[in-house]
C-alpha cells in the first residue's frame, strides 16, 4: 500500500513545486502551456494502456481527441434559438441540457451546456472507438493500426471540409466550463493557477486509475494477450473483448482530454486531428517506455511543453520522429528502467569494491 | 461416466489430412495417453478439442454438451484447461502473475471494479494470489514464485505452466507432451504428480513420446496414427496389440526392416 502512494506523493510534489517555482520566479504564464500539455499527456496516457499493454497500436488517438473537442466545441457554440418554443426545448432547458447565454458580441443564444456537450461527446466518441475497434480486433495483429490510421485521415477531412465544424479555421468562442464548487475550466490569466492544479488533478486521477487497473486482474489479461494471444485465450481471457474494451476506454480518455483543452483554451482547430498528432501521441507513449504509464506522463508533459513554447521551431515535427527512433533503439523500456539498473548496478559494484578493500585491510 | 466424447472429429490443412474422423471418449477419474508416430495428429486433436482449431465434421461433447463451436475462452470457463507442447508462458510476467492469470475465468471484477479498487476487488485479488501460490507450492517452485518468468529452465517452465492450468480449476486437463525436455529424475516425479492431480478429482488427458511415462501412469491408451485411431485400451493390451506393435513400437520389426520409419512408410493401413 505505502509502496503505491510513494509515487503519487512524488508527482504530487512536482506539480506544487513547479507552481511554486513559476510563481516565485514571477513566469506564471509559463504554466498556460503546462496546463496544455498536461491535457495532452492524458491522450498519452490512455494510448500507454493500449500500446503497452495490450500490444495494439492506434494511429487514431488525435482524432479521438479532436471528436471529444470538435463535439463539445459545436454544441456549446451553435445557437438553437430557433428551437426555443418548442415544448421539447423547455424540457431540456429545465434539465440544464440547454443553457441561455451571451455570445461574444452580446446578441442571445441557447446553446448545449458543457456538461451536457461533454457527455455527448462520451457517446459520440464511445460509438466511433466500437465501430473501428469491433472488426479490427477480432483479429489477430496490426490491423487497429491500419483501421485508425484510415479512421484519422477520414476524420482530418471532414473536420476540414466542413462547414459546422469552421473549416480550415476551426472553432473559437467556446465557453468556460463551470464544474461547480468554485472550479471553472477557463483560459483567463486570473484562473491560471487554478486551472495548473484543475489539469494536475485530473491528470493525476486518471493516472492512479490506470495505475490500479494494470496492476489487477484486467491488467494481468491484458499483458497476457500482449505476451501471447492464445494462451491468454486458453486461459479463459475473452481476447478479442478485452482488447476492444481497452481501446475504448483509452479513446474515451483520449476524448476527455479533447473536450477539457478545448474549454480550456476556448476553441480548436483542425490541426488537432491531423495525422501527425496521432504519431506525436504514439511516438511520445514509446518513448515512455509504453508499459510505464507514469515516465510517459511525465516525458510527453515535458515534451509538449516544450514544443507549445516552441523552442523546436521548424524541427518540431523532426523532434518527435528522433525522439521515436532514439528511444526504441537506445531503451526500448523508456529512459527511467535503464536508469533505474544502472544506479543499482553501480550501487552494488561500488559496495563490492568497498568490500573487498575491507577484506585486504584485516 | 463419458466426462469428453469426440465424435467423428476431423481436420485437413490443405491437402494434408491430420485428424481423420476419430472419435473417443474420456471417463471422468481417468489418466488416459494419447499416443502415436510424430505427425499421427496428436497435437491437432488437443487444439480442436481445446477450441483452437474448429473440427469440420462431427461432434466434441463436454459433459453431454457439445463444445465444439466454443472459442477457447469458453471451454476454458467449461473446464477444461491445458498446456502446449512449447511452454508458452507470459514470460514479461513473474511466475506467481503468470499462475495468477490462470484464475481469471473463475474470478469477476472488470475495468471499472479494477479501476476503482471496489473493496470487493481487494478482496477478490488477495484470494486471487493466495490460490495462485496453492498451485505454485503444489508443483514445488515456491522459492520461485517471484522470479521472472523468462528466466526460468525449460522443465521449471513446464510445471509453472501445469501450475497455471490446474488454477484454471479444470475438469479436464489436457497436457501436451509435458515430459519433453524433462531428464529422468523430473519425468519421474512429473508421473507422479500427475497421478497426485488425477486423486484430487483431475481427469487427465496426455499425449506424450515417453513410453516408459505413459505406460507407468495411464489407465487408458489410445494409439493415432496418421490421424486416425488404430488401437485403444489397458497399456499392456496397446502394447501386444500386433498393429501397434508394426506401426509404432516397432519392436517385431526391428530386425526385418532397415529402420523404424520405413516399416512405418511400408505398414501404412
Amino acid at each position: 500500500m505505502l509502496k503505491r502512494l510513494i509515487p503519487i506523493v512524488l508527482m504530487a510534489a512536482v506539480i506544487v513545486a513547479v507552481q511554486l517555482l513559476a510563481t516565485a520566479l514571477e513566469k506564471e504564464y509559463c504554466l498556460t502551456q503546462l496546463t496544455m500539455a498536461i491535457y495532452y499527456s492524458m491522450v498519452v496516457m490512455g494510448l500507454c494502456l493500449v500500446m503497452g499493454y495490450a500490444g495494439q497500436v492506434s494511429l487514431g488517438h488525435g482524432a479521438f481527441f479532436a471528436i471529444g473537442g470538435y463535439t463539445s466545441a459545436i454544441l456549446t457554440t451553435r445557437s438553437f434559438l430557433s428551437l426555443q418554443d418548442t415544448w421539447w426545448a423547455g424540457i431540456l432547458k429545465r434539465l440544464h441540457v440547454f443553457v441561455l447565454r451571451e455570445d461574444m458580441f452580446g446578441s442571445p443564444i441557447m446553446t448545449v451546456s458543457p456538461w451536457a456537450a461533454f457527455l455527448a461527446a462520451m457517446i459520440v466518441t464511445f460509438i466511433a472507438a466500437f465501430l473501428i475497434g469491433y472488426p479490427a480486433l477480432r483479429l489477430k495483429g496490426h490491423y487497429l493500426a491500419m483501421a485508425t490510421l484510415g479512421f484519422a485521415m477520414i476524420v482530418h477531412k471532414i473536420v476540414l471540409g466542413s462547414a459546422f465544424a469552421g473549416a480550415a479555421d476551426g472553432i473559437t468562442g467556446v465557453p468556460e466550463w463551470t464544474l461547480g464548487a468554485g472550479l471553472v475550466i477557463t483560459g483567463k490569466s486570473v484562473a491560471r493557477v487554478q486551472n495548473y492544479y484543475l489539469a494536475s488533478g485530473i491528470a493525476l486521477v486518471i493516472l492512479i486509475l490506470l495505475g490500479n487497473l494494470v496492476r489487477s486482474r484486467v491488467g494481468r489479461a491484458l499483458q497476457a494477450i500482449h505476451d501471447q494471444e492464445t494462451a491468454a485465450n486458453a486461459m479463459g481471457i475473452n481476447t478479442s473483448a478485452y482488447k476492444l474494451q481497452v481501446f475504448i476506454v483509452s479513446a474515451l480518455i483520449a476524448a476527455i482530454a479533447g473536450v477539457l483543452l478545448t474549454h480550456y483554451t476556448g476553441g480548436i482547430g483542425p490541426s488537432e486531428s491531423s495525422i501527425l498528432k496521432s504519431v506525436r501521441y504514439v511516438a511520445l507513449a514509446a518513448a515512455g517506455g509504453m508499459a510505464n504509464l507514469w515516465s510517459a506522463s511525465l516525458i510527453s508533459t515535458l515534451i509538449n511543453y516544450l514544443s507549445l513554447r516552441d523552442w523546436f521551431g521548424t524541427f518540431d515535427n523532426a523532434v518527435f520522429g528522433a525522439l521515436l527512433i532514439i528511444i526504441i533503439s537506445i531503451a526500448p523500456d523508456g529512459p527511467f528502467k535503464p536508469l533505474g539498473l544502472w544506479i543499482r548496478r553501480w550501487s552494488s559494484l561500488a559496495r563490492v569494491r568497498t568490500g573487498e578493500k575491507n577484506h585486504e585491510t584485516p | 461416466m463419458k466426462l469428453l466424447e469426440v465424435l467423428n472429429a476431423r481436420r485437413s490443412f490443405g491437402g494434408l489430412v491430420a485428424v481423420d474422423q476419430v472419435s473417443f471418449s474420456v471417463f471422468s477419474g481417468q489418466i488416459k495417453a494419447m499416443i502415436g508416430p510424430n505427425g499421427a495428429g496428436k497435437t491437432t486433436l488437443f487444439n480442436i478439442i481445446s477450441g483452437l482449431l474448429p473440427t469440420e465434421t462431427g461432434k466434441i461433447l463436454f459433459k453431454g454438451k457439445n463444445i465444439h463451436r466454443l472459442k477457447p475462452f469458453q471451454i476454458a470457463h467449461a473446464g477444461i484447461s491445458r498446456t502446449f507442447q512449447n511452454p508458452s508462458l507470459f514470460l514479461k510476467m513473474s511466475v506467481l502473475e503468470n499462475v495468477m492469470v490462470g484464475r481469471h475465468s473463475r474470478t469477476r471484477w472488470g475495468f471499472i471494479g479494477c479501476g476503482l479498487r471496489f473493496p470487493g476487488q481487494i478482496r477478490e485479488e488477495k484470494h486471487i494470489q493466495e490460490a495462485a501460490l496453492e498451485q505454485i507450492a503444489y508443483v514445488g517452485l515456491e522459492h520461485l514464485a517471484d522470479s521472472p518468468a523468462g528466466s526460468l529452465g525449460f522443465g521449471q517452465r513446464r510445471m509453472v505452466e501445469l501450475a497455471r492450468a490446474l488454477a484454471t480449476e479444470p475438469e479436464l486437463l489436457l497436457l501436451d507432451e509435458p515430459a519433453s525436455g524433462l531428464n529422468p529424475k523430473e519425468t519421474e516425479d512429473l508421473g507422479l504428480l500427475i497421478r497426485k492431480i488425477r486423486d484430487t478429482g483431475v481427469t487427465i488427458l496426455l499425449v506424450e513420446h515417453d513410453m516408459s511415462l505413459v505406460m507407468d501412469i495411464s489407465d487408458d491408451v489410445l494409439v493415432l496414427h496418421n490421424g486416425s485411431v488404430i488401437a485403444e485400451g489397458t497399456p499392456s493390451a496397446v502394447q501386444d496389440d500386433q498393429k501397434v506393435i508394426s506401426v509404432y513400437l516397432g519392436k517385431g520389426l526391428a530386425h526385418a526392416a532397415p529402420g523404424e520409419k520405413s516399416s512405418m512408410r511400408l505398414r501404412r493401413p
